[in-house]
C-alpha cells in the first residue's frame, strides 16, 4: 500500500539488539511507570468509566455503520465554512494532493504538527522530494527529525530516546542558531527548541496538522496537543492542511466531548489536554487571525476496505497509546522494533493489514495473549482477537513458521488419539523425571534451546496424574 | 497431606465436578491435580477424572489452527459432559474451555450449544471454591512469607483475584506480600516462550526481580505454565525462592520439593 519502506522482517534481531540497548531500557523503563500510573489514577477518578468507554464504542461503531453519511455531511460543512475538501484512496494520492497544495501556494518551508497518518502515507518523503522544508513543529516529533528516525510510539514519538541523548542532539543541532550550551535540564531543552522554533512559525507558509476528530456536525476539524504547536501550526501560515483517515469523523460536538473524556485519560493520564483546538473553515473578516485557505485531505488506504471484515473494530481506534504503553512486549522491545509506522498491539493488528502480513509476519505472533492491551483500550478493541485472526489467515496460507507448525500438528495428532497420547506422556514423563531427578530440573534438553536458553526447566515429578489416579495411587 | 479439615461454607449437597487436569499438570506437577481433588472434596463435592482428556487444543487456537482446536474442544466437551461443574486449577485452560469455545463454534449451532454448556458449568479451581462452594477458609499451615503473581487469563478472562488472597488469609503462619506489576505477564504466553526467547527472557526476568525484591520466600500462582516459566527463571538466576501452585499450599500438600526442586536442592 506504500507509505515508508516497512523493516518488519528485521523484528526478532531488533528485538534482541533493543533489549540489550541500555538507553532505550532506561527511556522505556521511566515511560513505563509514567503512562501507566498516570492512566490508574485518571481512570479511578472516573466512577463511570466503563459507561464511558461503551458509550464512546457506540458512537464510534454508529458512525462508521453510517460513514459515507457522516463524511458527506462533513465535506458539506467544510464547504459551507469555506474550506477544501480532498479524497485520496491511497498514500499517494494523498502525498500528490498535499504536494499539489504546498505548491500551489508557492510554499517553501512547511510547518507540521503530529500526524501519525502523515506517517502512514509518508508525507514526509514526499515533501522532501518536493524540495520541501518541513518543520517539525512537535517536541517529540522535532527530536526525532533531528535524530533523523521515524516516531517509537503514536502519541510520544521520541519517547525512546533519553533526556542525555536529547540534550547530545541540541547541543549538536543547535550550534548553527548560535547556541553552544549544552542544556541538560528538561525546561532548559524545550526553551531552546521553542526559541528555534518560533523564527520557523512565523516564516512557514504552509501548516499541515493532523486530527483527532472530524466533526460532521460543524465541519471542523479538531487536535488536541499539550504544547500549543499544533496552534501555531494551523493558525499562522497562510495555508493549513489537514491530513486524516476517514475513520476520524464523528457526528457531533456532544460526541467529540465524550471521547475526549476518553482520550486524555487514556494517553497520559490527563482529564484533558492542556490544548484542544477546533479548526472550522479558513479565517473570516471577523477573525483575529487564522489561515487564509482550509484543506482537508480525507485519506482511506485501506480503510473502507476493513470496514467489511473482523478488522471493522481497528477503526475505533483513537490513537490513545495506551495498547502500547501497557504492553509488556512494546516496553521491552520499542517502537522501532516494529518496523513501521504503528506500534504496539494497534500496530501488529493494522500493520499487516497496510503493508501485508508477508512483511509483517511476526507482529501478530509476537504477543503473549495477555490481554492487557484490550484491558485498557477505551474503544474496547479486542485486540489479541484480532491478532488470532491474523494468525488464522496466516495459518490458512501456510505463512507460519514451518517449524512451529510441524511440532502444533504432531502435538495435535497426539492429543487427538488419547491412548496413544496416555503412551507417549507417561513416559515422556518418565524420562524427564529421570533426567532431572537430582535437581528437580534440567538446565538443558536438546530441541529445547529457545526454553533453556534463558531458565531451567524444572523436571516432572515422574508418575503422571493421570496413571497415578487410575492406579489408585493418592499421595497422604 | 495432614488432616482432613471440615468443609466450611454451603455443602449440603455434593455435586458431581469432573476434573480437568491440564496437560502440564498431568505430566510436570501431578500433586497439583492431587492438592485440587483434595480441596474439591473437602468443599464437599464428588470428583472424578474423566479419561478422554488430553489438551484443551489452546496451542493450537493461539496459533491460528481453528480446525485442530475445534477437533480437541469436541473431545473435551464430550468428554465433560453430564457433569455439575468442571473444574481446572489453570485459569488459561479453564479460561479456553469458557470463553473460547463457545467462539470456536460460532458458525455451529448445535457444538455451539453444547459448548455453550460446558462454558456455564466450568471454573477456575480457587475461584470455583470461593465463588461457587463458598469456601472462606482452609486448615492448612505454611510458615512462610510468600507473594503471589495474577496469570493473565484466569485474571483478564475469568477475574480471578480476590478469590485466592482471600483463601491463602486462611491458612496458618502464612504472611501475603503483594508483588509489584503482579498482573503483568511473566513471558510464557504458551509457544511465545520458546519462539521469542529474548522478548520471554526479558519480561520472566523482570518478573524474576519484583519477586526477589518482594522479599517473600516463596512465589505462588494459579497457572502451572507460569510458574515453570518464573521457578526456571529464578534458579537460573540463582534465587532460592521456592515456587508452588497456591492449590498445593490451600491443601496443605507442600511436602514434595517446590518446583524446579529436587530432594537434592530442597
Ligand atoms: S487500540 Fe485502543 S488503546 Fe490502542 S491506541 Fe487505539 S484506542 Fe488506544
Amino acid at each position: 500500500m506504500s507509505g515508508p519502506a516497512p523493516r518488519s522482517r528485521d523484528f526478532e534481531r531488533r528485538a534482541y539488539v533493543e533489549i540489550h540497548n541500555p538507553n532505550l531500557q532506561e527511556a522505556m523503563g521511566l515511560a513505563k511507570q509514567g503512562f501507566v500510573g498516570k492512566r490508574a489514577s485518571a481512570v479511578a477518578a472516573v466512577p463511570e468509566w466503563e459507561q464511558l468507554r461503551a458509550a464512546g464504542r457506540e458512537i464510534k461503531e454508529h458512525t462508521l455503520a453510517h460513514l459515507d453519511w457522516y463524511l458527506e455531511r462533513f465535506e458539506a460543512k467544510v464547504r459551507e465554512n469555506g474550506g477544501h475538501v480532498h479524497w485520496a484512496s491511497t498514500a499517494e494520492e494523498a502525498c500528490r494532493i498535499v504536494v499539489d497544495l504546498c505548491r500551489a501556494a508557492g510554499a517553501r518551508r512547511v510547518t507540521k504538527g503530529k500526524s501519525m497518518v502523515a506517517e502512514e502515507i509518508g508525507l514526509n518523503e514526499a515533501l522532501a522530494d518536493a524540495g520541501l522544508e518541513r518543520v517539525e513543529t512537535d517536541l517529540g516529533e522535532y527530536i526525532i527529525q533531528l535524530a533523523d528516525e521515524p516516531p517509537s510510539h503514536i502519541i510520544a514519538p521520541a519517547v525512546h530516546k533519553t533526556k542525555d541523548q536529547v540534550s547530545d542532539l541540541f547541543h549538536r543541532h543547535h550550534r548553527q542558531y548560535g547556541l553552544t550550551e549544552r542544556q541538560t535540564e528538561g525546561p532548559a531543552l524545550v526553551a531552546e527548541a521553542r526559541e528555534v522554533l518560533r523564527e520557523k512559525f512565523l516564516t512557514a507558509d504552509v501548516g499541515i496538522t493532523g486530527a483527532n476528530f472530524l466533526v460532521a456536525e460543524t465541519g471542523s476539524t479538531v487536535i488536541v496537543t499539550n504544547e500549543g504547536n499544533g496552534d501555531l501550526t494551523n493558525t499562522l501560515p497562510r495555508v493549513h492542511i489537514v491530513t486524516a483517515g476517514i475513520e476520524k469523523v464523528i457526528p457531533t460536538l456532544d460526541d467529540t466531548a465524550t471521547i475526549l473524556r476518553l482520550l486524555a485519560r487514556s494517553a497520559t493520564g490527563q482529564e484533558m489536554s492542556v490544548y484542544t483546538t477546533f479548526s472550522t473553515g479558513p479565517r473570516r473578516a471577523s477573525d483575529l487571525d487564522g489561515p487564509s485557505e482550509m484543506h482537508v485531505v480525507l485519506i482511506d488506504n485501506g480503510r473502507s476496505q476493513m470496514l467489511g471484515n473482523e478488522f471493522h473494530h481497528m477503526l475505533r481506534c483513537i490513537r490513545c497509546g495506551a495498547c502500547m504503553n501497557h504492553c509488556p512486549v512494546y516496553t521491552a522491545v520499542g517502537g522501532h522494533t516494529y518496523g513501521w509506522v504503528y506500534v504496539g498491539p494497534m500496530g501488529s493488528v493494522l500493520t499487516p493489514l497496510m503493508i501485508g502480513i508477508e512483511d509483517s509476519g511476526h507482529l501478530p505472533n509476537a504477543c503473549t495473549m495477555n490481554g492487557r492491551c484490550a484491558e485498557v483500550c477505551p474503544m474496547q478493541i479486542p485486540l489479541p482477537d484480532l491478532l488470532r485472526v491474523h494468525r488464522e489467515r496466516q495459518h490458512a496460507s501456510r505463512l507460519d513458521a514451518p517449524r512451529a507448525r510441524m511440532m502444533l500438528r504432531a502435538w495435535a495428532f497426539l492429543a487427538r488419539r488419547p491412548a496413544l497420547y496416555r503412551r507417549v506422556v507417561d513416559l515422556g514423563a518418565r524420562a524427564l523425571a529421570m533426567l532431572g531427578r537430582r535437581r528437580g530440573r534440567l538446565r538443558w534438553l536438546p530441541l529445547a534451546g529457545g526454553w533453556t536458553g534463558s531458565r531451567d526447566l524444572p523436571a516432572p515429578q515422574g508418575e503422571t496424574f493421570t496413571r497415578a489416579w487410575r492406579a489408585g495411587r493418592r499421595p497422604r | 497431606m495432614s488432616d482432613s479439615p471440615q468443609p466450611v461454607g454451603p455443602a449440603s449437597d455434593r455435586p458431581r465436578v469432573g476434573l480437568f487436569v491440564t496437560c502440564l499438570v498431568d505430566v510436570f506437577r501431578p500433586n497439583i491435580g492431587f492438592a485440587a481433588v483434595k480441596l474439591l472434596e473437602d468443599a464437599g463435592c464428588r470428583v472424578e477424572v474423566p479419561d478422554l482428556q488430553t489438551c484443551c487444543g489452546q496451542p493450537a487456537y493461539n496459533s491460528g489452527d481453528a480446525a485442530d482446536a475445534r477437533v480437541l474442544a469436541r473431545q473435551v466437551i464430550e468428554a465433560f459432559e453430564g457433569f455439575d461443574y468442571v473444574v481446572g486449577a489453570s485459569g488459561s485452560c479453564m479460561g479456553m474451555l469458557h470463553t473460547h469455545y463457545p467462539r470456536l463454534f460460532e458458525n455451529d449451532a448445535r457444538w455451539r450449544a453444547r459448548a455453550n454448556a460446558l462454558a456455564d458449568r466450568c471454573h477456575e479451581l480457587l475461584s470455583f471454591l470461593h465463588d461457587v462452594r463458598g469456601v472462606r477458609e482452609v486448615r492448612a499451615r505454611y510458615d512462610s512469607t510468600v507473594t503471589y503473581h495474577d496469570s493473565c487469563s484466569g485474571l483478564r478472562e475469568l477475574g480471578v483475584q480476590r478469590q485466592p488472597r482471600a483463601l491463602l488469609a486462611s491458612v496458618e503462619g502464612l504472611g501475603l506480600r503483594e508483588l509489584e506489576d503482579s498482573n503483568v505477564c511473566c513471558g510464557f504466553g504458551g509457544t511465545f516462550c520458546v519462539k521469542y526467547p529474548a522478548i520471554s527472557e526479558k519480561m520472566v526476568t523482570d518478573k524474576a526481580n519484583h519477586v526477589i525484591r518482594s522479599g517473600a520466600g516463596t512465589l505462588l500462582g494459579g497457572d502451572l505454565g507460569c510458574l515453570l516459566n518464573m521457578a526456571g527463571r529464578l534458579r537460573r538466576m540463582g534465587s532460592p525462592v521456592r515456587v508452588y501452585h497456591a492449590a498445593e499450599v490451600l491443601a496443605g500438600m507442600t511436602d514434595v520439593p517446590p518446583i524446579g526442586d529436587g530432594e537434592a536442592s530442597s
